[in-house]
């Protein structure tokens, strides 16, 4: 009990715990008090107050239950055009009732599974909200692909969040595909309301051999909401995974990901794009652990900062020694539009064998007023030609969105964010 | 339809014009000539509205509008086209891309009805020939990789499309080599109208063959310092600027 001194402002989360999953509970509670919520002071951390945020922001540390969603604020989320699986989720609670299906998919409750091995992908021991989480999620659930099964429609995963100001949700989410499936995720996040909450979700996904997973984060949350999110993946030989991460809005949000190749000829690609404006504050940590010969990483961040909003990016790429031939790519570009504008972006390159490609690189730069006035000069007015630029900015992760109607949904939305604020 | 009065600009402090006095009419073809770093960019700029140019002193009409009182896409909506000198490259940004949105602000404008893409592509089909430019250079990214050739001709092409009733050509000859040089001016010339005006600048009288100026001015030292018909652009060729420079230099009482 001496160790339970960090962060205990939390503890009304641990009052009254499902009685799922209890030893890994146990766990989870340990390592969050072993951990604490990272201070400035940790490295990993220090740009981000999240710590004094939750302290300070949040009052009253409970979990959030799960509110009723209706068919037409499920009809208002889907995007245009979107053919594919729906998962309805309220606060991280799954409603089956709501969801479609497909062949190939199966879709349970964490509760009705418990041998699932969650918290074998991402740690309770190495992330102190990947142990509160472990600890506190109130239910989730558990996606399989089966194997060979190529999914062509897309899955949407629809998180609708609603609660009152501090509440905790915890969602948590295990996908495990068989050997030589195929299939693509949309993790949308959406706020009902304008209270201010903390979203604290967890992602492990399991790819067998030869398998192609892509997984696409739009976070739309509200600008008072804290969020955390990891994703963290295994990804055998043979097999790609690409993950595409878009945050428009929101408080604080920390994203942390973790692309684990654990088998030669697997690919992991990360991609972002982050459009700021207000005092939105969004840190994207990736970690990519390239750990044998032959695997390939690419990397593409793009920021677009305006008014007192923040950015952080930190690109980890480690190679391990026996991971020769490795190629790794990294790239982080940010324009800033304001002078209050801030990024902090670095790259953290860690590699141990000798016979690797690697390149990375990031900028900051500015609105390019030259090009703003060729397009002036052609008749376009101010605010559409800043929006073209910045939209043609965006643009290179945009085309790396295969799905469509995803790609179709997104553009609508950042243009429509460029044409107004920006 | 132009008429510049005692137009003074200087950048960060420094005076680049010193009382330019131009008059252009509907129908005519004005060539400026003269050296290097004399100023004829700057005027071209500060008739398409760049920001980083002061204006310090001065008019210019264009119409019976006061020019300088409007916003560069206001300018390029009247009828005002600068073909740069050298065309910026927009990665991302294809000419196709942006020239709808740039030619349908510039028709609400002149409160013409929006093209739609079909009828957008259909004039594009036709200006394309016109300055003999491929389609697969205009979905790319905008002048990213292009020669200096195919920088030029899209200027003309982009022109072509958005029918300017005066035309500023900055140096679109340099870089050109004898076949670009005959389709760019070609272009020019069948764009030419008895109700539009173009100001060609160049230092070369190569491109004068090929557009024949009604006038031809040297401009040195920020001020147009000599005015005549194209013979003088003739005169300039085989003399160079250095006479004009001793004129002035030596006159200069300030
Ligand atoms: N952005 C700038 N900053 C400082 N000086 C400039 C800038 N642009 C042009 N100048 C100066 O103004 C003068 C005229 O330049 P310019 O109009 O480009 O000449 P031209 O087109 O006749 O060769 C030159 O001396 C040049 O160095
Ligand atoms: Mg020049």
């Amino acid at each position: 009990m001496s160790t339970l001194t960090k962060s205990t402002f939390v503890s009304g989360l641990f009052e009254v715990l499902p009685n799922t999953f209890s030893s890994l509970r146990q766990i989870g509670k340990e390592n969050f008090y072993v951990q604490g919520f990272p201070s400035l002071k940790d490295e990993e951390y220090k740009f981000t107050p999240i710590a004094k945020k939750l302290e300070t922001g949040l009052t009253n540390f409970s979990p959030a239950i799960p509110v009723i969603i209706s068919a037409e604020q499920i009809n208002k989320a889907v995007p245009t055009g979107f053919e594919g699986v729906v998962l309805v989720f309220s606060n991280g609670k799954f409603l089956p009732e709501l969801s479609s299906s497909v062949d190939g998919l199966t879709v349970n409750f964490l509760s009705k599974n418990e041998s699932t091995p969650i918290g074998s992908i991402a740690k309770a021991e190495k992330d102190p909200f990947v142990a509160l989480n472990q600890a506190t999620f109130i239910d989730g659930i558990c996606i399989s692909i089966e194997k060979k099964k190529e999914i062509t429609l897309p899955i949407l995963l629809l998180q609708f969040h609603q609660a009152a100001e501090g509440q905790v949700i915890s969602p948590r989410i295990w996908i495990e595909a068989g050997d030589f499936a195929k299939a693509s995720f949309i993790d949308y996040s959406i706020s009902l309301d304008n209270s201010p909450y903390f979203v604290n979700k967890v992602v492990e996904i399991k790819g067998g051999i030869h398998t192609d997973l892509t997984y696409h984060s739009l976070q739309e949350e509200n600008n008072q909401v804290i969020q955390v999110n990891a994703l963290v993946t295994d990804i055998q030989q043979d097999s790609q995974f690409t993950s595409t991460q878009i945050t428009l809005s929101g408080d604080l949000v920390r994203n942390n990901l973790t692309l684990n190749l654990l088998g030669s000829n697997s690919v992991g690609n990360m991609f972002g794009i982050y459009l700021l404006n207000g005092k939105t504050h969004v840190d994207n940590h990736t970690n990519v652990d390239h750990t044998l010969p032959h695997a390939e990483s690419n990397e593409l961040y793009k920021g677009i900062l305006a008014d007192q909003s923040r950015g952080v990016f930190n690109g980890k790429i480690f190679v391990r020694q026996a991971a020769q031939k490795t190629n790794a790519f990294q790239q982080n570009n940010n324009i800033l539009l304001s002078e209050d504008a801030i990024i902090n972006t670095k790259p953290q390159l860690e590699i141990w064998a000798d016979d690797v490609k690697c390149s990375h690189g990031c900028t900051v730069g500015q609105l390019d007023e030259e090009a703003l006035f060729y397009l002036q000069a052609r008749g376009i007015d101010k605010t559409t030609a800043r929006g073209l630029l910045l939209y043609a900015f965006a643009g290179e992760v945009l085309e790396k969105i295969e799905l469509e109607s995803l790609r179709n949904f997104i553009t609508t939305k950042i243009q429509e964010r460029l044409g107004s604020k920006f | 339809m132009l008429s510049i009065k005692n137009l003074h600009a200087s950048i960060e402090g420094t005076p680049i014009l010193r009382g330019i006095n131009l008059e252009v009419k509907a129908g005519e073809v004005h060539a400026i000539m003269g050296p290097n770093g004399s100023g004829k960019s700057t005027l071209a700029s500060v008739l398409a509205g760049r920001e980083e140019y002061e204006v310090t002193e001065g008019e210019v009409f264009f119409q019976g509008k006061e020019l300088l009182e409007l916003s560069p896409e206001d300018r390029a909506r009247e009828g005002v086209f600068l073909a740069f000198q050298y065309p910026i490259e927009i990665p991302g940004v294809s000419t196709t891309n942006f020239l709808r949105t740039a030619l349908n602000q510039v028709r609400e404008y002149r409160g013409l009805e929006p093209l739609d893409a079909v009828k957008f592509l259909s004039l594009m089909k036709e200006k394309m020939a016109l300055v003999e430019i491929d389609q697969k250079l205009l979905s790319r990214s905008l002048n990213e990789g292009f020669s200096g050739g195919e920088k030029k001709r899209n200027e003309i092409f982009q022109m072509a499309m958005l029918e300017p009733v005066l035309s500023i050509l900055d140096e679109t000859d340099s870089g050109l080599d004898i076949d670009a040089l005959r389709i760019v001016s070609n272009g020019v010339n069948k764009l030419k109208s008895k109700k539009s005006a173009t100001i060609v600048v160049t230092h070369y009288q190569r491109l004068l063959d090929y557009i024949v100026p009604d006038f031809v001015h040297v401009l040195y030292k920020g001020r147009i310092v000599k005015s005549g018909t194209k013979e003088l652009a003739l005169e300039l060729e085989e003399k160079g600027y250095d006479w004009i420079k001793e004129e002035v230099d030596s006159t200069a009482t300030v």
